[in-house]
């Protein structure tokens, strides 16, 4: 037997996290792609996008929540890959996969606290 | 009269393609094919067969890249132009030429507790099971499963995953976590969830593309995914 | 021995691939995302700066191709979710077709909103 059958709760668990997330992500994208396609008609402007989101508590709640959820479903999926085309498993995978995360989420956040403020 | 090129695999993991030609006949089939080279051409080619009418399953290999019972596949369906490839069945060890060591298959079987475990005794009555239940009706979908490894030589997640314990393992664990007379189903879904078990399927549907019996061991795998999720929720795979 | 592209070329095959590539290409992307937009911490006139450096013909070709990746790894998703969480019911074997179309229209519809 190898790393695999180590703790099988707690894969079941991030299969599930990473399916929860990508059904909060499918009506977070909606929303982001809808936005998109709008916003870009006659052209994109910084002060276009800052005045849709400065000061808006809902754009900040939205986004801060969007980049929690990437935060959880990429890493999660990226395991699953690197495993299987570089058969890197293990405890090594997984802490980079964590470290990505923490990564996802101070960047992202640090965006959404940009063109919020 | 016409011929088909042949190319045979010879040897184990480390081996070459052999050429044949063969004559080719109406109604042909690439166990025929097959025989023919043995019989008359080279009588060191090891390959296996057994009903040679569609019921057993041995005569499973790869033709022309893709797994399937050679007794049922015609050579004018997959022939391509007037040339075969044909070689043993893949994410298997080979013991020799077109033979293939079905042992890792049946282990992994095994090691999803793709077995019966009842409780009753010959002092109670039968159970009472009625067809046309929801459980019953997803078991039935899956039992027709005759362990031929089609499934498992077309499956990719098998080959980048070597612990994996492939659709044929996971689609009978889904018969038995479907029938009401068996009592490890807490076990056997421990036993196939995780990274091995059903929650490494991508849904490529290789395995549901290719069976022989027309089985979705895709359909019993989600089946499988769902009934671990709520084990998980319901704090059933605490113990590890 | 393992399979090669002939046993791997049908629809649900394909799927599996640009699922997978999508969503590699997208977490690649992020990065570049949340530091352009981190350009606004500044003021104004830093993102607007990178908009501007952003509105030449290569880069509105990213733009749409980012566009088709995010919405085919959207729309792909929702057949897994359905897929998965759902008992297998006939109208599965569509849900490809119809992912692919609802993602095509979307890389469509802003394209054709950029000009």
């Amino acid at each position: 037997m190898s790393a695999e059958r180590g703790n099988v709760r707690i894969q079941v668990l991030l299969w599930t996290a990473q399916r929860a997330t990508a059904a909060l992500l499918a009506v977070c994208v909606l929303v982001h792609l809808v936005t998109i396609i709008y916003a870009v008609r006659n052209g994109l402007s910084a002060a276009e996008i800052l005045g849709r989101t400065r000061g808006s508590a809902g754009w900040a709640a939205f986004y801060g929540l969007f980049v929690v959820a990437v935060a959880v479903h990429a890493p999660i999926g990226l395991r699953n890959i690197l495993g299987e085309s570089l058969r890197w498993r293990g405890a090594g995978v997984d802490a980079v996969m964590a470290a990505l995360a923490l990564a996802l989420v101070a960047g992202g956040l640090r965006a959404v606290y940009a063109v919020v403020t | 009269m016409s011929t088909l090129n042949v190319r045979v695999w010879r040897g184990t993991e480390a081996g070459a393609y052999q050429e044949f030609e063969v004559p080719r006949l109406e109604s042909q089939t690439v166990l025929d094919v097959v025989t023919y080279i043995q019989r008359t051409l080279d009588p060191s080619l090891a390959y296996r067969f057994a009903c040679r009418v569609g019921m057993c399953g041995s005569c499973a290999m790869t033709v022309n890249g893709r797994s399937r019972w050679t007794c049922r596949t015609h050579v004018d369906k997959v022939a391509d132009g007037a040339r075969l490839e044909i070689a043993p069945l893949r994410n298997l060890p080979v013991v020799r030429d077109l033979v293939t060591d079905m042992a890792p298959f049946f282990d992994k079987w095994a090691r999803a507790r793709g077995r019966f475990r009842g409780a009753a005794t010959r002092k109670e009555d039968f159970a009472r099971v009625s067809p046309s239940s929801t459980q019953r009706r997803h078991a039935d979908a899956g039992i027709e499963c005759i362990g031929c490894a089609v499934c498992y030589s077309g499956c990719d997640v098998v080959s980048w995953n070597p612990d994996y314990l492939g659709p044929a393992a996971l689609n009978r664990a889904w018969t038995l976590v479907n029938d009401v007379r068996d009592v490890e189903n807490r076990e056997r879904i421990r036993a196939v969830a995780g990274d091995a078990g059903c929650h490494a399927c991508h849904t490529h549907m290789t395995c549901t593309e290719r069976c022989p019996k027309q089985i979705s061991p895709t359909a019993a795998i989600s089946g499988l995914k769902r009934a671990a999720a709520l084990a998980a929720l319901r704090g059933d795979l605490d113990r590890d | 021995m393992n399979n090669d592209w002939r046993a791997r070329n049908h629809p649900a095959y394909w799927a599996f691939v640009v699922h997978r590539a999508s969503g590699v290409l997208l977490t690649l992307f992020l990065p570049l995302h949340f530091w352009a937009l981190g350009q606004a911490l500044t003021g104004e006139e830093k993102l607007e700066s990178f908009l501007h450096w952003s509105d030449q013909p290569l880069v509105k070709i990213a733009e749409v191709a980012l566009v088709l990746l995010l919405a085919a790894h959207m729309t792909g998703g929702l057949r897994l979710l359905a897929l998965e969480f759902l008992a297998w019911r006939d109208w599965h074997k569509s849900l490809l077709s119809v992912a692919a179309g609802i993602a095509l229209a979307a890389g469509l519809l802003f394209l054709l909103n950029l000009y």
